[in-house]
């Protein structure tokens, strides 16, 4: 009865969504609307399959693979390492490191434009200033991998040190103590009493985050590399093509055809690794 | 922690001491450096904001202004018209947004939360498999865009994203917290579900709710893909969008509209970084105030169970 409103909500913006999964074999036409569109079987996954379906499924899932890599080492690292300066000394670390999770990808790219520009950027001009050539960064495809993990890092990093940090200062003193009378020295005490009491954080966050595999952030790789289609190679990933599929070339079909394509391969992702989690240890499992 | 530490150094030689002050200092560097490389790039754009135009064409961007200028500003706020009916909108959207959505989001998790509700199982379940399996961009979109007819109106700037179905599973794990003999009592006492909802759910959960509303204001504050995606018009346009739109389209004249001034005198630049500034800024130093409630929020709702 209370809940009734929420309810009817997530049956229009949620659950109505869900008719689009025969969209994919429609020719799906604006004017005539949904349910006039004719039926146009699997053209449009074959269409799909036949451009560029492998590139796109491939950034978007390396780059999420890398960006859950590094994002964990680094955070866990700092986040041990705050734990480590203590309640007092690490707020004002904390609070700077936050810094980056309050604005957006757009913002983000503003700032990177100042290092990377061809002409301006910081980068370019310490480069010339050692006698190098400048890099037009905007056009090469490779040293997009890494700059993109690093804005990532940055963007992230206060957000996950705090989550590790949090865990971090709920795990019971004593631990510490009775190690330290047996002779632990620091490292020890982080691989065998903080690592292990924080595990369960990790894994679920993991897991949440490969089971989103297929779902790329779609600010940063849309605004941060500027939609520049020379970069495509690297920083097109589905959520870019759905988009361009849609508002660009106006083609429903594919763009739905990807879509659903992510949704399955989300889904079942999501089941595998609740699964694997389940196999490791069952206290950790999702759901 | 600490105190533990300097017994057990009490007790070490002078030379373990020593050690550990090394440790400190070594870790201090480190988060300093790290607070360094997270700041620079807010310096940058502040600094090119302060430039003077041709000054930044010659130098290129750095971290400080090499020839202080307010030019920008200036004209910024000489075109103000724009940037002010964004900040409207923004504001408007980010209000309607958390408000509806919070309301929303606490009554669902309420509900889910009250072990004497029947349905409590089937009904995580629907909620629960809304974050699993999306239906995707392009139904979404035709949705919102040709079936609700929101396609340039403020509603679909909020609307669409009310409901969060994982901020809706942290407020139940907070909810679930609340004792439930507390509601027996309530209804003994004679109050209705509403009260008791009104009465005792809100004031006991504000931790939660404080840490969700921020999540969400923040999310509908930072957004700018709702906003290309579903309006073209101009007076529609977040904050984010607009900077969004300047960012790539160098013909961002079109999109500010500064009365009377050749294009070829408009410092490019350092214009852009200036709107920057302030379309950013008054939040930059808004937010960080509220930072303990995110970090609060993440340690209160584990989302299992």
């Amino acid at each position: 009865m209370l809940a009734l409103p929420a309810i009817v909500f997530i049956f229009i913006f949620y659950y109505i969504p869900l008719y689009g999964l025969v969209l994919p074999f429609k020719d799906y036409n604006f004017t005539l609307g949904f349910w006039h569109s004719p039926w146009s079987g699997f053209t449009n996954f074959e269409f799909l399959f036949n451009s560029n379906l492998v590139q796109i499924v491939r950034n978007t899932a390396v780059m999420n693979a890398l960006f859950i890599v590094v994002n964990v080492i680094v955070e866990v690292t700092t986040g041990l390492l705050l734990f480590e300066l203590g309640k007092r000394s690490s707020k004002v670390y904390q609070t700077i490191l936050f810094l980056p999770y309050f604005i957006s990808w757009v913002v983000v790219s503003y700032a990177l434009s100042g290092f990377l520009d061809p002409d301006l950027g910081i980068v370019n001009k310490l480069i010339t200033a050692l006698g190098g050539q400048p890099i037009l960064f905007y056009n090469e495809p490779k040293y997009w991998v890494l700059i993109l993990v690093l804005c990532h890092v940055w963007k992230c990093l206060g957000y996950g040190t705090l989550m590790y940090y949090a865990a971090l200062t709920s795990v019971d003193p004593e631990y510490y103590e009775a190690a330290k009378l047996d002779g632990a020295n620091r490292v020890r005490q982080a691989w065998h009493i903080s690592l292990p009491m924080i595990r369960p954080i990790i894994l679920i966050l993991v897991i949440v985050s490969i089971g989103n595999i297929f779902y790329a952030d779609f600010g940063l790789f849309y605004t941060v590399p500027q939609d520049n289609p020379m970069l495509y190679p690297v920083t097109d990933v589905i959520d870019t093509y759905v988009y361009r599929a849609l508002r660009v070339l106006g083609d429903f079909g594919m763009s739905a055809a990807a879509g659903l394509f992510q949704s399955v391969c989300g889904f079942v992702l999501v089941l595998l690794s609740n699964y694997v989690i389940g196999k490791i240890s069952s206290d950790d499992k999702l759901f | 922690m600490k105190t533990a530490s300097t017994t057990v150094a009490g007790i070490g030689s002078g030379k373990r001491k020593q050690n550990q002050q090394r440790f400190y200092l070594s870790v201090h560097l480190l988060f300093i450096l790290l607070c360094v490389i997270v700041t620079v790039p807010f310096i940058v754009i502040v600094s090119a904001s302060f430039t003077n135009e041709t000054s930044l064409f010659r130098d290129g961007y750095g971290v400080w202004p090499k020839q202080f200028s307010l030019d920008a500003y200036a004209i910024a706020f000489a075109n103000s018209k724009q940037l002010i009916q964004s900040y409207m909108v923004t504001i408007l959207a980010t209000v309607a947004g958390t408000l509806l959505g919070l309301w929303l989001m606490t009554t669902l998790g309420y509900v889910l939360s009250r072990s004497d509700y029947r349905h409590r199982n089937k009904l995580s379940f629907y909620v629960f498999f809304t974050v699993l399996f999306r239906g995707g961009l392009v139904p979404t979109y035709i949705l919102v865009a040709s079936w609700l007819g929101m396609k340039n109106t403020i509603y679909a700037l909020f609307v669409p994203a009310l409901v969060n179905s994982f901020y809706v599973l942290i407020m139940k794990g907070f909810l679930k917290s609340i004792p439930h003999a507390l509601y027996e009592c309530a209804k003994l006492d004679g109050a209705s579900e509403l009260r008791i909802f009104l009465r005792i759910v809100i004031p006991l959960s504000t931790p939660a709710i404080a840490t969700v509303g921020l999540l969400t204001s923040l999310q509908y504050w930072n957004d700018w893909f709702t906003s290309i995606l579903y309006t073209d018009d101009s007076k529609l346009q977040t904050l984010q969008a607009l900077l969004y739109r300047m960012l790539s389209n160098m013909q961002f004249l079109s999109v500010i509209q500064p009365a009377g001034l050749d294009s070829s005198m408009l410092p490019q630049a350092s214009f852009r970084m200036a709107v920057c500034v302030l379309a950013v800024g008054p939040l930059l130093l808004v937010f960080p105030f509220f930072q303990r409630f995110f970090a609060r929020g993440l340690t209160v709702g584990s989302i299992k169970g």
